[in-house]
């Protein structure tokens, strides 16, 4: 592809840029995860590779004999798209040195879903981020194993039913706390880690673009919801990640180098967080908890979300 | 044209340092691994050579053999030339990948020092490691010298990049017998690596300009048609690797083959083991024939490709065929190496028996007595008709 | 898909980048949506544009020439999430049932 001097943020500018992903992808109605990948297209500078882990993204967009992708793409397994990314990049700077590979440099992207980055992947990308290869890892967190049919995850929220958390008389859903694994990724020390989500897409490609800049490794979180597994409406994608944010449960910031951390514009513009039942009525997966035997724990829930919310603010020295 | 005797240069190296040696010379882009006894040397040697500028490749120091065998893929997919080294348990956590990288048509070099698989946790050599990842669709051979290492990883690359293959390739050594052991190794000149090896020419590698969709998602209606070709181009194998020796042996006087026949020609008894086994078993047969034993020694370097054409009219019209091995399939109708070759001599007009002998596990010592207790035993069974179908020697029992 | 194993790619590998367009998934559609162009910001000065860049399939269609916009839908593909409806500004676009 064409070297591009700047991320498109405008319509006019998006339409000039030729999508990465193109239609007749089999992801589900209403699936944010092909918009992030759109938008993580607009961000891209110039000759880029991908290197996917195995997920509802892999899967649907490359059933043989069709691809969606229009940039060069690989998928080796479900844990590793940060090691293989490694030996891409590795493998592309010698040969460059050696004559035998025609780009001094290639934007090395590894992607995988919360599954594989939260769980099953995660001593891969800490490996990776450790060795500092100078990829972009994107984590699209779609909160539980969507692809194998909705088993919890370490991404999975506290309440949410899944097919591994059951909402039954006895436990209401997932009781353990979602990994906070930008922050883990941010104490690797590396020079960009930064959480995102669709609705908010002039920050996602912004900051999409800044982790393409940075020397060495960079981490995005892009929230990515799935109207399949949450019992959400089709159309409502792109709303409850705006919702997502606006209820703190996937704040908006950045942290530079695992120390300097900054409150992004929507989730600093929050002057009080939206309730987390306003998240929580959009979705069946959330819809036990309204049952009055669970009023307790649902205020739990907020506790914790608005706790996590305030000890965010102090560390982006937002009041 | 072989090179000049001054131009060689002899060194006494362990079988790893002989890798590692082969590894500097064979102009890697890129070799990802993490250690593991007894292969740690091979990778130590060759940082060794990374920190003194003597290599032009990236090393990756990666978190897990998983992930080395994911880098390797990686870089491979890219065009690169790559190799990694393993054994015992951090093969065993490849394992997923090995057959990814066989399938995506990977030209890794995997160095392994064959070692015993966990539990109980054991460091020392067997063959349960290469025996685990047979199906894996990575060609394997296995070597009994550090020479044979050093040469067998030359030729490796010649073979896995080969555009009739483009297979990995495992090149084991014994993990201590041979991983450790000093022998005297002749190392061929720089330049002349340099032109026997060449340079990789990948085809449908991942390059921005030519975007392709690596390792989608095959179901019902394609995924057969993938194995099909992953079979045929194994099968190919022998052919090209006996093309690729023979340049070799031009260079160097030395061969190897698909296996190495020893006193097999008149023997009544044959010897069929695997890598250092093969020395011992040399030495029995000399005994042995001083008794007025005909016995001889096939000693097996392609594991896979599986040579059973050639073994069958190796074996000719000998009486027995004394299969010595260092791996269990337990609950197996016999164990891997007998397995294949009682497949391989099916078909025989005079069809042999074929004894299965495991031996040396974790590392047992597998002394000539082991060999002179199999053959008599052996002798034994000829003469009853019948046999057990695997026997355990060198336990307790 | 009547290729023998010898006239496919090595190893799966998708020479063609992007061909999943030969794969029409506007079938899979329940709704579909309906576009009027008299409040719609593209139209009316080419702004705006959130159901093109939201929309999961790549199924919205603006163009301009000579300084006139237009909008289509690419319904061989439209799955019929609803997205451009939900997040149109305007309220220009509606679901109708197939």
């Amino acid at each position: 592809m064409a070297t591009e001097d700047k991320p498109a943020v405008s319509i006019k500018d998006m339409l000039k840029r030729e999508p990465i992903l193109s239609s007749g992808h089999r992801m589900c109605a209403g699936c944010a995860a092909p918009t992030v990948v759109k938008l993580m297209g607009m961000a891209l500078r110039g000759p880029t590779i991908v290197c996917e882990n195995t997920g509802c993204l892999e899967v649907a967009t490359t059933i043989y004999p069709y691809t969606a992708w229009k940039i060069p793409w690989i998928h080796v397994a479900f844990e590793n798209a940060a090691a293989v990314a490694s030996g891409v990049i590795e493998a592309t700077k010698v040969m460059y040195s050696k004559g035998r590979y025609e780009h001094e440099h290639v934007d090395v992207i590894a992607l995988g879903g919360d599954g594989s980055s939260f769980d099953i992947g995660f001593g891969a990308i800490s490996g990776a981020m450790e060795r500092g290869h100078d990829m972009v890892y994107m984590c699209y967190d779609n909160g539980a194993y969507q692809n194998t049919g909705i088993q919890r995850s370490g991404a999975t929220f506290t309440g949410q039913e899944t097919t591994t958390s059951w909402a039954g008389s006895k436990i209401p859903g997932k009781l353990e706390r979602k990994k906070p694994l930008a922050e883990i990724i941010a104490a690797h020390r590396i020079p960009y880690v930064a959480t995102s989500e669709p609705y908010n897409y002039r920050d996602f490609i912004t900051k999409f673009r800044k982790a393409l800049e940075v020397e060495g490794p960079a981490f995005i979180h892009a929230f990515s919801p799935c109207p399949r597994g949450w019992r959400s409406a089709t159309g409502a994608s792109i709303s409850l990640s705006k919702l997502a944010v606006e209820t703190g449960l996937h704040p908006l910031y950045e942290v530079i180098n695992g120390e300097e951390w900054i409150m992004s514009g929507p989730s600093k513009r929050i002057k009080e967080l939206k309730p987390v039942d306003e998240y929580f009525k959009t979705q069946g997966q959330f819809k036990h908890l309204f049952k009055p035997e669970w009023e307790d724990f649902r205020k739990r829930i907020q506790d914790q979300v608005t706790h996590d919310w305030e000890l965010l603010k102090k560390k982006c020295g937002v009041d | 044209m072989s090179v000049p005797k001054d131009k060689i240069t002899v060194e006494g190296l362990t079988g790893d340092a002989a890798i590692a040696h082969a590894l500097k010379q064979a102009d890697l882009d890129v070799l990802a691994a993490y250690p593991i006894t007894p292969q740690t040397i091979i990778v130590e040697d060759y940082q060794r050579f990374a920190a003194d500028g003597e290599v032009n490749a990236a090393v990756i120091p990666v978190e897990s053999e998983h992930s080395a065998m994911s880098a390797c893929v990686g870089a491979s997919a890219v065009g690169g030339r790559v190799a990694t080294a393993s054994a015992s348990a951090g093969l065993a956590l490849m394992w997923e990948i090995l057959y990814v990288a066989a399938s995506m048509r990977m030209p890794i070099v995997f160095t392994v020092a064959n070692r015993a698989l966990s539990g109980p946790i054991n460091i020392h050599n067997d063959h349960s490691d290469g025996m685990g990842m047979r199906d894996s669709g990575f060609i394997q051979l296995y070597c009994q010298s550090s020479q044979e290492a050093y040469d067998t990883t030359l030729m490796a690359f010649r073979l896995a990049e080969h555009h009739d293959v483009l297979l990995p390739v495992m090149v084991g050594i014994d993990g201590f017998i041979v991983s450790h052991n000093v022998e005297r190794v002749e190392m061929l000149p720089d330049d002349v690596v340099e032109k026997f090896v060449g340079v990789r020419v990948p085809i449908q590698n991942l390059n921005p300009n030519t975007p392709l969709t690596l390792g989608p998602l095959a179901l019902t209606d394609y995924y057969f048609e993938f194995k099909e070709q992953q079979s045929r181009a194994i099968m190919g194998v022998p052919k090209v690797y006996k093309e690729i020796e023979a340049e070799f042996e031009k260079i160097t006087g030395r061969k190897y083959g698909l296996f190495e026949t020893y006193k097999t020609e008149d023997a009544d008894i044959i010897i069929l083991a695997m890598s250092s086994m093969g020395g011992t078993a040399k030495v029995v047969a000399d005994a042995l024939r001083e008794r007025g034993e005909k016995i001889g020694v096939i000693r097996l370097k392609m594991f896979r490709p599986f040579p059973a054409e050639e073994i069958a009219k190796a074996v000719g019209d000998a009486k027995a065929v004394a299969v010595f091995e260092k791996a269990m399939s337990f609950g197996g109708a016999a164990h891997p190496l007998a397995v294949e070759v009682r497949t391989a001599l099916y078909e025989a007009k005079e069809r042999p028996m074929v004894l299965d002998f495991v031996v040396g596990l974790g590392g047992r010592d597998v002394p000539p007595t082991t060999f002179v207790d199999g053959i008599e035993k052996t002798k034994e069974y000829l003469k009853a008709g019948k046999a057990p179908k695997y026997e355990t020697l060198g336990v307790r029992k | 898909m009547s290729e023998k194993y010898n006239e496919i790619p090595m190893a799966g590998n998708i020479l063609e980048p992007g061909n999943s367009e030969k794969y029409k998934t506007g079938g899979w559609r329940a709704e579909k949506p309906i576009h009027n162009n008299e409040k719609c910001l593209w139209i009316k000065n080419g702004t705006c544009g959130r159901c093109w860049i939201f929309c999961p399939d790549m199924s919205v269609i603006l163009t301009e020439k000579d300084g006139k916009y237009s909008y289509a839908y690419n319904y061989d593909y439209c799955k019929g999430c609803g997205i451009c409806a939900t997040e149109c500004p305007t309220d220009s676009i509606h679901m109708e049932k197939e």
